[in-house]
């Protein structure tokens, strides 16, 4: 391995790991990410740009990585757009380069370079909108293939994913200085505490550092801290576990990797990945700090990356990015790197720094080791094709939009730039709270929180370690206190031996030859995106100048990295532009995912037969042997129709709904929803909550009922039974026996709670067996001998109690399909019972079972309306012409008041209609829109639209129901419903087709 | 997601209520008296405060009761809980400034 060091860093190198990127074969060491392994192999090139298609590398070395971004493994396992830097290498890794075609060497779409003028801030917007069909059939396909990064995998997702709920005193997320020290105190003090960390080991900014705690190495305090951290029983320590979402009342969200750094082989049968829900008493943000990038000429070439993070490279994993390094800063931090290298032996060919008279321990140590420094100079253009080779660098005055003076050409493999240093205040704006821009150190700090929570060290702006672990320590201390428990000693601060840090100089874009935008170099913000500082410039001058406006029309601070190394610098360059005051141009909202999160992830174990509730009834095993095919009704599975073998949909529903006119059919009415009412108060409650009367409804007898919502729409339907003074069993529509429900316990709770009534669900205590046709009553007699069935003694809506088959059954006399029929209730248990003997006695009259679907087509018959269906929350009773049910001598029930307001008394509203095609085999699809002029220009006026459509077997034409503007008083008119190929034409009928004087509701005498 | 009291039940998720909006808007006793604007005024209107809000919540996957909250609709801060039919236990003055 070419580009390391010869001893140090938390790699193994007794330990070689073979992995392949791009199809050639390489080796680093347990320990590594593929991104160190990569660069000790000297491979700078990972990928192509967003826009542009230009040559990328590695910036940083963490989750601020904005573009060094792979496609991970094959097959069914692959994940694209994995940031190399966040993965941990493991032996047969396999990764190759997104957004490159055919090569990430060769690239055919890098000619978008060529056309880099046209491509600017909004092109998008500008170039493709016109003509329309162009973008369907060119634009999207083209920039389809030609962008966009990875590729998502083809087949399912193998992996099993878990979720973890848990509860905590002490949350600290962050497990560097800070985030110890935290845990430490706040452990310390008993409480129970979690400690969260995306990497797979502890110590945050202490492995990157050379740092000595209290007279230890880093790593022996990071050692004594672990150690002391796992004899406490309630502390959980979580590595490779990323906090992802901060919610309110501090919940919080984050996902562990648990296999993602094992090789495939040692993966199967293990829980991938858990996503864990945190309910946390007090949080403790210590979430660090990102380096962020300078904006200057061609900045994104490879090797051109974060200082801090060459740091990390070289005392973490023992690599070094380049051999000859050019250091560009406008702080002392970049310094700490240069000496770092040059201990080394690797050659610092200059430390370029924009500020003018640097001292300060770090300067002064770089000068007396002979290095070059320039004062007051900027890089300005960079060369190389795939990797940087040289830089130009000028004197530039502090203020002007160009520079004047003579170019300095420095060669060199590697630039490290800082541009100053950003709090990771992702989380903290995620819980709500309130940034402010502090001069002093040149970035948004936490200023006021919402939550229950402590923000310590880096997140606060404190950047030395000494102040990170006190500070943290001293947020572990309160937060343990708010959540009720006391610490007992006092904090004994720890000191650290390291360096000071001079002042930083803001430094948002380095100037040009000509202003910023007008020459030929670009000055990247956004390497993901491809934003530069002239399409900042360019989206002001076009009139975003509000800084949300100018993140979406530049795309600056979306995608993957959400922003994390250019938000600060494209605000600095915005408020530079506007000549306004950083803190007046304000951030843009920081959205949970932190990072991206699968979607396995989130489902968790929720998949497949686990993702809903399903609710069948007691007698679906007879649906299932008999080859109903069934349909969703809610979560309830209901059969839809019953196939004979070979038979068509049609071919079913005609047979169907022939047998029930013609003998008898069947229906498992199960799912209806069932509700019983009872209490001194239930009749008085009903008269209240439905639209007619029921003050007076006999014991024994059933009514049909309407209910609306005050504002007068009609919400339910469904009969109602009176089983004794005091007692009803309600009814409902099978998806909406919940609302309903809920509906009633929400008057009687919070306006009528004088009022004595207990409402209970009883769907499934009771099964129901539906047995409809004119020779319904023949059938039930041999079943029921001692139930006295002539229609005189058991008319029509009212109901019996008695044995049916030996089984106690309430038998109820409704019917929703015109003919006579018994609904038969019985205890759920007993309700496959009951069938079989229906079916048994039935055998004779070929009874017929049948589904949802001739359910439908009969009802359309009789023009009953089903709610959801012919309503969608608009129509009033007198619109479905059931002004009939409307009591006019109530003096209120719910939705009354409403009827006589002025919109809902029109004449013109949407009424139900019914429609008969011209042509009787035309079945018109349901949702077609109506209009009353065929030939009416377009837009066309529509005047309703249908609701329901079927054949009707038993009339021999199709039949439809539909809702027209003024429908009722426009019967035997023409309307026309227009298709994409052909017009329909039909004529507005009552919406009652069959029967509609109800003589066949008796059935055979 | 909020973590809210129930009077009934103790702390619990969001995810175990529903929503019932604005708290006291008494339905009119007589409807019928009320002209259009007046009940449409019931029906319709609903403050938007923008601070501490009086509204109704549900434990719907619980105990099935009512209850109302006084909710800072900025910090989502619930200050207190009471029955359904009790004043609220604190001013439900909106304030912004908190």
């Amino acid at each position: 391995m070419l580009n390391r060091t010869s001893n140090g860093g938390k790699i193994d190198r007794e330990k070689r790991v073979n992995f392949v990127f791009n199809g050639l074969s390489y080796a680093g060491f347990e320990g590594d990410t593929l991104a160190s392994a990569l660069l000790a192999n000297g491979v700078h090139l990972v990928g192509r740009s967003f826009k542009y298609h230009r040559p990328r590398g590695f910036v940083a070395a963490g989750a601020e990585e904005p573009g060094a971004m792979v496609q991970l493994e094959e097959g069914a396992q692959t994940q694209p757009n994995i940031r190399a830097t966040q993965i941990e290498l493991y032996e047969g890794l396999k990764a190759s380069s997104v957004n490159v075609w055919p090569s990430v060497d060769f690239d055919i779409s890098a000619v978008n370079g060529l056309f880099a003028k046209f491509m600017t801030a909004g092109f998008y917007n500008k170039t493709f909108m016109w003509p329309r069909s162009f973008w369907m059939k060119l634009y999207e396909p083209v920039i389809r293939r030609a962008a966009g990064w990875g590729r998502a995998p083809t087949v399912s997702d193998p992996d099993i994913y878990d979720r973890m709920q848990c509860h905590a005193d002490v949350l600290v997320i962050g497990g560097g200085p800070t985030g110890l020290a935290a845990a430490l105190e706040a452990g310390r003090a008993g409480a129970r505490v979690v400690l969260v960390d995306e990497q797979k080991e502890l110590g945050g900014s202490l492995l990157s550092l050379n740092r000595e705690i209290d007279g230890k190495t880093a790593i022996e305090w990071i050692e004594q801290a672990k150690a002391e951290l796992a004899e406490m029983p309630d502390v959980r320590i979580l590595t490779r576990t990323m906090l992802f979402g901060y919610y309110d009342h501090n919940y919080l969200v984050a996902l562990e990797q648990k296999t993602d750094h094992l090789p495939l082989k040692d993966r199967s049968g293990k829980v991938r990945q858990r996503v864990w829900h945190f309910r946390a008493k007090q949080v403790v943000l210590a979430t660090g700090a990102h380096e962020r990038p300078l904006v200057f000429a061609d900045n994104d070439r490879p090797g051109i990356m974060l200082s801090g993070s060459v740091l990390t490279y070289l005392n973490r994993y023992g690599v070094f990015p380049g051999k000859n390094i050019v250091l560009f800063t406008n702080n002392d931090s970049a310094y700490e790197t240069a000496l770092a290298l040059h201990a080394e032996r690797l050659k610092i060919v200059a430390v370029i720094d924009v500020r003018n008279d640097v001292t300060g321990e770090l300067p002064d140590k770089v000068r007396e080791l002979g290095i070059q420094v320039l004062e007051g100079h900027a890089i300005t253009a960079t060369n190389g094709r795939k990797r940087v080779s040289s830089v130009e660098v000028r004197a530039i005055d502090p203020g002007a939009d160009k520079y004047t003076g003579h170019s300095i050409n420095f060669e060199c493999d590697l630039v490290a730039m800082s541009g100053g240093w950003s709090p990771v205040i992702h989380l903290f704006s995620q819980s709500q709270g309130k940034l402010k821009y502090d001069d002093d150190r040149v970035c948004y700090v936490p200023e006021k929180s919402v939550q229950e929570q402590q923000i310590a060290g880096s997140c606060s702006g404190e950047f030395l370690t000494e102040d990170c672990l006190n500070n943290g320590g001293v947020a572990g201390r309160i937060a343990a206190k708010k959540a009720g428990f006391s610490p007992k000693k006092e904090h004994e601060p720890l000191t650290v031996q390291e360096p000071e840090m001079g002042k930083m100089e803001p430094f948002w874009v380095v100037p040009g030859n000509v202003p910023v935008g007008e020459g030929s170099a670009k000055h990247f913000v956004d390497l993901q995106n491809d934003t530069t500082a002239a399409d900042i410039a360019l989206a002001i001058r076009e009139g975003f100048e509000s800084s949300e406006h100018v993140k979406r029309y530049t795309l600056t601070g979306f995608g993957t990295d959400q922003g994390k190394t250019s938000n600060i610098n494209a605000l600095g360059i915005l408020a530079g532009i506007l000549d306004k005051p950083l803190a007046d141009v304000g951030t843009t909202t920081f959205r949970p995912p932190y990072t991206p999160v699968s979607y396995g992830a989130l489902a968790g174990r929720n998949l497949g037969n686990w993702s809903d509730p399903v609710r069948v009834t007691a007698i679906h095993d007879w649906h299932q042997k008999n080859g109903a095919l069934f349909e969703n009704v809610g979560q309830w599975h209901r059969p839809w129709y019953y196939p004979k073998t070979a038979e068509k949909m049609q071919d079913a529903l005609n047979r169907e709904c022939l047998a029930v006119r013609n003998s008898i059919g069947v229906l498992d009415a199960s799912t209806l929803g069932k509700i019983d009412i009872k209490g001194p108060d239930a009749a008085e409650f009903l008269n209240r909550v439905y639209t007619n009367a029921w003050m007076k409804l006999g014991v024994g007898k059933v009514r049909y009922g309407l209910m609306c919502h005050e504002d007068g729409m009609v919400f339910d339907d469904g009969t109602t039974a009176r089983l004794a003074d005091d007692h009803f069993l309600m009814t409902t529509t099978s998806g909406n026996a919940a609302a309903v429900l809920d509906w009633l316990e929400e008057y009687l709770q919070t306006e009528w709670p004088d009022l004595k009534v207990y409402c209970t669900s009883v769907t499934e205590q009771w099964a129901t067996v539906s047995v409809a046709g004119p020779k319904a009553r023949k059938l039930l007699q041999k079943i029921a001998p001692d139930m006295d069935l002539r229609p005189d003694s058991f008319p029509f809506m009212s109901f019996k109690e008695g044995e049916v088959a030996g089984i106690d059954a309430r038998v109820f006399r409704i019917s929703f399909t015109g003919e006579l029929t018994y609904e038969i209730n019985v205890p759920w248990h007993a309700g496959r019972a009951m069938w079989d003997a229906v079916m048994e006695a039935g055998a004779e009259f070929e009874i017929t079972p049948y589904g949802t679907e001739t359910m439908h087509v009969l009802r359309a018959e009789k023009g009953f309306i089903i709610v959801g269906q012919e309503t969608d929350g608009t129509q009033t009773p007198q619109d479905l012409g059931m002004d009939w049910i409307v009591s006019k001598k109530k003096p209120d029930f719910i939705g009354k008041r409403s009827f006589t307001r002025s919109d809902t008394a029109a004449d013109n509203r949407k009424q139900l209609v019914g429609l008969l095609t011209d042509n009787p085999d035309d079945v018109l699809p349901e949702g077609a829109q109506l209009v009353l002029d065929q030939y009416a220009s377009k837009p066309m006026p529509m005047v309703g639209h249908v609701t329901s459509s079927y054949y009707s077997a038993t009339l021999g034409h199709s039949i439809a129901l539909a809702v027209v503007r003024g429908g009722l008083g426009k019967t035997g008119d023409t309307i026309f419903a227009p298709l994409a190929n052909t017009t329909i034409t039909a004529k507005i009928v009552s919406p009652i087709f069959y029967d509609p004087k109800g003589e066949r509701q008796d059935g055979e005498v | 997601m909020l973590l809210i009291e129930c009077p009934y039940c103790g702390k619990r998720h969001e995810t175990e209520f529903r929503y019932g909006g604005e708290a006291h808007i008494v339905r009119p006793e007589k409807p019928e008296d009320l002209n259009d604007t007046e009940w449409a005024d019931f029906l319709f209107m609903r403050t938007n405060t923008k601070g501490v809000f009086a509204e109704r919540w549900y434990h719907a996957n619980g105990c099935r009761q009512w209850f109302n909250a006084l909710r800072h609709t900025v910090s989502h801060q619930i200050i207190a809980v009471y029955k359904m039919g009790e004043k609220p236990p604190v001013s439900d003055q909106g304030s912004e400034d908190r």
